[in-house]
């Protein structure tokens, strides 16, 4: 903190900050410097939006800021759209019967054994989002021989919430038939009292909104995700849930929108907020021991680099 | 894709995927081509089993998952044979060929030798729930069958009636309990009987018929997860094994260690094939990508992304280079490649003779065009030079 960034103005003489060692003084110091960096910032902003204002068109383009996204390592597996064999692919894989409209989901909620309170809620909150689905007590019953149970009573997916320290922390999808298995870890568990403003959820069939699902993986979890709601929105209900995917977390968000006018719309959060992260992804459903794994999460193997992502 | 620019593509790996798609990976251009038409195949097709049609690897055998098995020639770059494996049911796990017949192998157990007729000539019931089958490169009548709760059966195609070799399962486990079988993939050990094979509960096996027990000469554990894919190396002593997890690694089958691992993978990995001569080791898996790793450094060579879930593949043993560059580029050119790559390491090992003690630095290039020519009488005493150069090198540097 004692460290000074070099500033653009014109600042004659630098403080040496961190020879006072009395670390009240030192902030207060740090404090003002602050603040006149700031001051010289602003007014520098203020002098460019103005020169921007009379060149007009002549005005040097705005610059780019890099973010991370931006700077993304390139990734070979990113699907064009227009890619046959992806195409191909896609329309005989596992989930291809939803998107063909053969059948339509039905989701099984279940939690890990004895599940604490916060995470009882969380799956009613889940069940209501989720339109025709049901919640059943886990009951210490293994999750190999439940799925084939599930598959006699035609139920298309099973979503098995895992907890942790009382609090909710991981999410299993598993696709019924014989479809891929995705393993999350969710964190930052809101459910809808906990937020402000939120609004009251109601039963309309939801939007579904998959944000930046670009790679070849990240199309299959996107998929399997969209697979879970049922295929005609009730644009009567406004009612819009978003998986939203950057740097490979997963943000899920329940709103209802109301457009005020054809450019502003006004939107108000209804239900549980969580975010994900994907795990491993593994072909065939739930078995965790013998299965085959399309994609693992390996840290240190995969983590080399801040600007790569796998979704 | 035209016809007149299919007849281009060379391939040096083939690979077969889930969406029944045969590719053709050319490793020098890295790129890959599809061999067959991607409206012609469905899910149906689903490429199972691939093996060479020939010695002289111009043709592939493809097994498919609805039975058929088709033969693709290299040279015409088209498909020219279909034969239909009634029998048994579920998918193909094994291809082989005998004498120019099919040998095919379902799931179910039946192992089945086909004439021209499309007749079976042989037939063997090899028990339930075969997960391969592999056959003996040096004594192609032999093959070794095995699969879930189904121990390793080798079979003499001569003598069909009985298995050759039958393995036991091991004793019982420090907790008395019967350890499961289930054997997913083997291998033959060349210039010995014995056979090597990986099972789903993460141990590697080695079996001797010719020794007196019909248990495991070698038991080794690796990782936690089944290993799907095993491929000896060109010195037969070592291995190359994959597991669902995508860990890959190479062992020591005399030792029953681990030697190292190999780094890069996403998914599970379904196949790996060494090269018979150059340290190379290509494998392919649930991750859509096809890697090719330096089996003694580690190093990833080739890292190519093959858009579906690959489930075999076939290394060619001679490279050979595309056509249109040229028609003076033939095998012979890229085995003298192979030849002038042995003669820069002599070079190089010309270079630390040649350097004089009083170290002025004489440039690689310089010393190397001097000595190329006296590259192969050095031979036998160039380790001694080499310690001896190095020896004065550290003197002077004292």
């Amino acid at each position: 903190m004692a460290a000074e960034s070099v500033d653009s103005g014109s600042m004659a003489q630098k403080p040496n900050i961190f020879r006072i060692k009395n670390k009240i003084r030192r902030a207060e110091v740090y404090k003002e410097m602050k603040k006149e960096q700031r001051k010289i910032q602003k007014k520098e902003k203020k002098r460019k939006m103005v020169e921007a204002k009379a060149l007009g068109d002549k005005a040097p383009p705005k610059k780019i800021p890099r973010t991370i996204e931006n700077t993304r390592v390139y990734d070979e597996t990113m699907v064009n759209s227009l890619d046959e064999e992806v195409r191909k692919d896609e329309a005989e894989d596992e989930m291809s019967t939803y998107f063909n409209r053969k059948t339509t989901p039905k989701v099984l909620i279940t939690s890990g054994d004895k599940p604490r309170t916060r995470t009882n809620q969380f799956c009613k909150e889940l069940k209501k989002c989720i339109p025709n689905s049901q919640i059943y007590y886990r009951r210490g019953l293994d999750l190999k021989k439940i799925i084939p149970q599930a598959v006699s009573k035609d139920f298309t997916d099973i979503v098995i919430i895992n907890e942790d320290s009382k609090e909710p922390n991981g999410l299993v999808i598993s696709h019924l038939p014989d479809g891929p298995t995705a393993h999350f870890k969710m964190s930052n568990v809101r459910l809808t009292k906990q937020l402000k403003r939120h609004g009251a959820m109601t039963g309309h069939m939801p939007e579904v909104i998959l944000n930046n699902f670009n790679t070849r993986l990240g199309h299959t979890v996107g998929r399997l995700l969209a697979s879970i709601f049922p295929h005609d929105p009730d644009f009567h209900g406004r009612r819009a849930v978003t998986f939203h995917n950057q740097r490979d977390f997963i943000f899920f968000r329940q709103h209802r929108y109301m457009f005020k006018n054809a450019k502003r719309v006004g939107l108000q959060e209804l239900g549980p907020r969580f975010t994900l992260k994907l795990r491993s992804l593994q072909k065939g459903t739930f078995d965790s021991k013998f299965g085959e794994y399309e994609w693992v999460h390996k840290r240190h193997e995969m983590e080399t680099s801040r600007r790569k992502f796998f979704l | 894709m035209a016809r007149h620019k299919m007849a281009i593509h060379v391939g040096n790996v083939f690979v077969g995927s889930e969406t029944g798609l045969l590719k053709g990976v050319d490793l020098e251009k890295k790129a890959c081509h599809n061999l067959n038409n991607i409206q012609d195949v469905n899910r149906t097709q689903e490429i199972c089993a691939l093996c060479w049609g020939n010695r002289e690897e111009t043709e592939v055998c493809v097994g498919l998952r609805n039975r058929l098995v088709k033969t693709y020639s290299t040279e015409k770059n088209e498909f020219i044979e279909c034969m239909e494996c009634a029998g048994g049911s579920g998918n193909i796990t094994g291809l082989a060929k005998y004498n120019n017949h099919f040998i095919t192998c379902v799931q179910s157990g039946l192992v089945q030798v086909w004439n021209d007729q499309e007749d079976k000539k042989i037939e063997i019931n090899a028990g339930e729930n075969i997960c391969c089958m592999r056959q003996n490169p040096q004594q192609p009548f032999l093959i070794a069958t095995g699969g879930k709760e189904n121990p390793l059966k080798i079979w003499d195609l001569q003598n069909p009636t009985e298995p050759m070799f039958k393995a036991k399962n091991v004793k019982n486990d420090w907790l008395n309990l019967r350890v499961p079988v289930w054997v997913l993939d083997m291998q033959f050990l060349p210039d010995s009987k014995k056979i090597a094979t990986c099972t789903g509960h993460h141990q590697v096996r080695v079996y001797d018929p010719s020794a007196s027990q019909r248990r495991p000469v070698l038991e080794m554990e690796f990782d936690e997860y089944p290993i799907t894919a095993m491929s000896l190396t060109s010195s037969g002593n070592q291995a190359v094994i994959g597991n669902t997890h995508g860990n890959m690694a190479l062992i020591d089958l005399r030792k029953g260690a681990m030697v190292h691992c190999y780094k890069g993978f996403a998914g599970a990995i379904k196949s790996i094939q060494c090269h018979p001569t150059q340290p190379l080791v290509a494998s392919c898996g649930l991750d859509r990508f096809l890697r090719i790793h330096n089996i003694d450094t580690k190093a990833l060579v080739h890292k190519i992304y093959l858009k579906s879930r690959l489930n075999c593949l076939l290394f060619r043993s001679e490279w050979q280079s595309d056509g249109l560059s040229g028609k003076d580029r033939n095998k012979d050119n890229t085995s003298e490649n192979v030849e002038s790559g042995f003669h820069s390491d002599t070079d190089e090992d010309e270079v630390w003779e040649g350097m004089e003690v009083v170290g002025s630095k004489q440039s690689k290039s310089n010393t190397g065009n001097e000595d190329s020519e006296k590259g192969r009488k050095r031979k036998t005493t160039k380790s001694d030079e080499k310690h001896n150069s190095s020896l004065k090198k550290k003197q002077k540097q004292v």
